[in-house]
């Protein structure tokens, strides 16, 4: 018996419509099929902290959590994230009160033009969320895909693993930056 | 900007649906798994189907059975994050350190198993933005007519450059294509040709649903050692992948390996392979001789990372620490 073609389809030209929850607020939109989630997230939605690099999946730039798991948006047809969760940079804090990974870039000078820094906070948040005591190894493991060209490596490992501190109760580790120019570091 | 060219979208719900769509549409469609390697191909017009048939919907792609002693099964659409964990690190390590070496952890998160077997070759004519191959007059394996590497030819060399389709040829693992008409299964080696263009013997209208590792046999050793310009990221330019099956005493009984990443499809080394039987992997001669006769089939061109020299320089003393890490 031939089975029922009920498959979901859209022409080239016509949109699909998307429902999917960005930052814990369900969004719903029609999408054209080209668009990736990284141009929905930009261009439609207007959360323009997901950063534009290569466009090709070698940068890390545009790193977002998808249901939890670290991906890159320019990667992924946004028709393909119906029902599922997706948290940006701009879903990182919570009210007024920065994430301690967002506290900790600016506390030990972790962003230097800041361009691969929402992708980099994003996927510190995943590893983070896995394993708040992660080594100086797992957390460059963590990080091979999220390239700075600045090339400011050192400031932003000790920025994570001050996070991870402050995360697992203790306290951060002591910012160099603020040590040089006798700031008080931010809020946890 | 590189916006994606416009298709029309499918998503079926059912591996029913998926191939009955691909039978429909023949070769103005492709499947979407992961998407980390079409995506860039299409947004570099590298690819550009008229289709796309999403198949997140497909459960039945997604699903693992079996074990080490009856052999597993793995969804096509395994994420390669999954495949490096697990039931396949502990029967199969040689696997799951190949799915470890794909990209990065984002890219892992999102890739497929079986969207790493059928990744797109690679070369460095072809691998580039529209507008650089358009000035060169494109290549023979999109819209052009000459292979830039060996101009002369009238094959494409582009080359098979994933990590996983090696180590699954050496384990004798099988894969199983479907389509509208049944499906079969046939040995994973036999899922690539050797040609850059047409680099896989997958019908336009059959969809790879799963893969099949062996049952692991007692002193089976798997070993992938994986060569590239970063210890991240990169994408191989010399993949050594072996199994071997050790008696109590150490003797090889059994081996094969294979090369990824030095031709349009992985490389068997059967004279190596032989040359091991009945001999120890502790013997450093032996090991020597092997690696020699391993490496002397692979066919390295300018057309990857790092240069031709070096790449074939090393490709020997590398096929040997492979040998010695399955001897160890």
């Amino acid at each position: 018996m031939e089975a029922p073609l009920v498959t979901l389809q859209s022409g080239p030209r016509e949109k699909l419509r998307l429902a999917f929850a960005v930052n814990g607020e369900e969004r719903e939109l029609l999408v054209e099929p080209y668009k990736t989630l990284l141009e929905v997230l930009r261009e439609d939605l207007g959360l323009t902290g997901t950063k534009h690099g290569c466009e090709l999946g070698e940068c890390g730039a545009c790193a977002v959590l998808l249901d939890g798991e670290l991906a890159l948006s320019c990667l992924v047809p946004a028709v393909e994230c119906g029902g599922r969760a997706v948290t940006t940079i701009e879903g990182l804090r919570d009210g007024p009160e920065l994430h301690p990974l967002q506290a900790a870039f600016a506390d030990h000078g972790a962003a230097q033009c800041g361009y691969c820094t929402p992708g980099m906070i994003v996927a510190a948040r995943w590893l983070l969320d896995r394993k708040p005591d992660a080594t100086r190894q797992e957390i460059a493991d963590a990080l091979a895909g999220q390239l700075c060209r600045c090339t400011g490596y050192q400031q932003i490992y000790e920025a994570v693993e001050s996070a991870g501190r402050v995360l697992r109760g203790l306290p951060p580790l002591p910012p160099v930056v603020a040590a040089v120019h006798g700031e008080e570091p931010h809020g946890r | 900007m590189m916006r994606l060219p416009r298709f029309r979208y499918l998503a079926p719900a059912s591996l029913l649906e998926a191939v009955k769509v691909l039978g429909d549409l023949g070769p103005e469609a492709l499947p979407l798994a992961g998407g980390t390697d079409l995506v860039p191909n299409m947004k570099r017009r590298q690819q550009t189907p008229a289709n796309l048939v999403g198949l997140r919907g497909v459960a039945e792609l997604r699903a693992v059975s079996g074990d080490a002693a009856r052999g597993l099964t793995l969804g096509a659409m395994t994420r390669l994050a999954e495949v490096e964990r697990g039931a396949v690190a502990a029967g199969w390590p040689a696997l799951a350190r190949a799915a470890a070496t794909v990209a990065t952890p984002a890219i892992r998160n999102t890739a497929t198993l079986g969207g790493n077997l059928c990744l797109d070759t690679r070369c460095s004519y072809y691998d580039q933005t529209e507008e650089w191959r358009r000035s060169i007059g494109y290549c023979m394996k999109r819209e052009g007519e000459t292979c830039w590497v060996a101009p002369g030819s009238d094959r494409c060399w582009a080359v098979s450059s994933s990590d996983t389709a090696p180590v699954l040829c050496a384990l004798g693992a099988e894969v199983t294509l479907r389509s509208r008409g049944g499906e079969r299964r046939i040995p994973a080696a036999d899922l690539f040709a050797d040609d850059g263009i047409r680099h896989l013997t997958r019908r336009p209208d059959e969809l790879l649903t799963a893969v099949h590792l062996p049952p692991v046999e007692p002193g089976q050793r798997t070993v992938y050692l994986k060569l590239r310009r970063r210890g991240s990221f990169d994408f191989p330019v010399l993949g050594v992948a072996g199994r071997v099956r050790l008696s109590a005493g150490g003797t090889v009984e059994s081996a094969r390996i294979f090369l990824g990443a030095v031709g349009s499809r992985p490389q068997e080394a059967r004279a190596a392979a032989d040359f091991l039987v009945g001999r120890r992997l502790g013997d450093e001669e032996t090991v020597r001789e092997a690696s020699r006769l391993a490496t002397q089939i692979a066919k390295p061109m300018q057309n990857t990372d790092l240069t031709l020299g070096w790449r074939k320089g090393v490709a020997r003393e590398y096929a040997a620490r492979a040998l010695r890490e399955l001897g160890s």
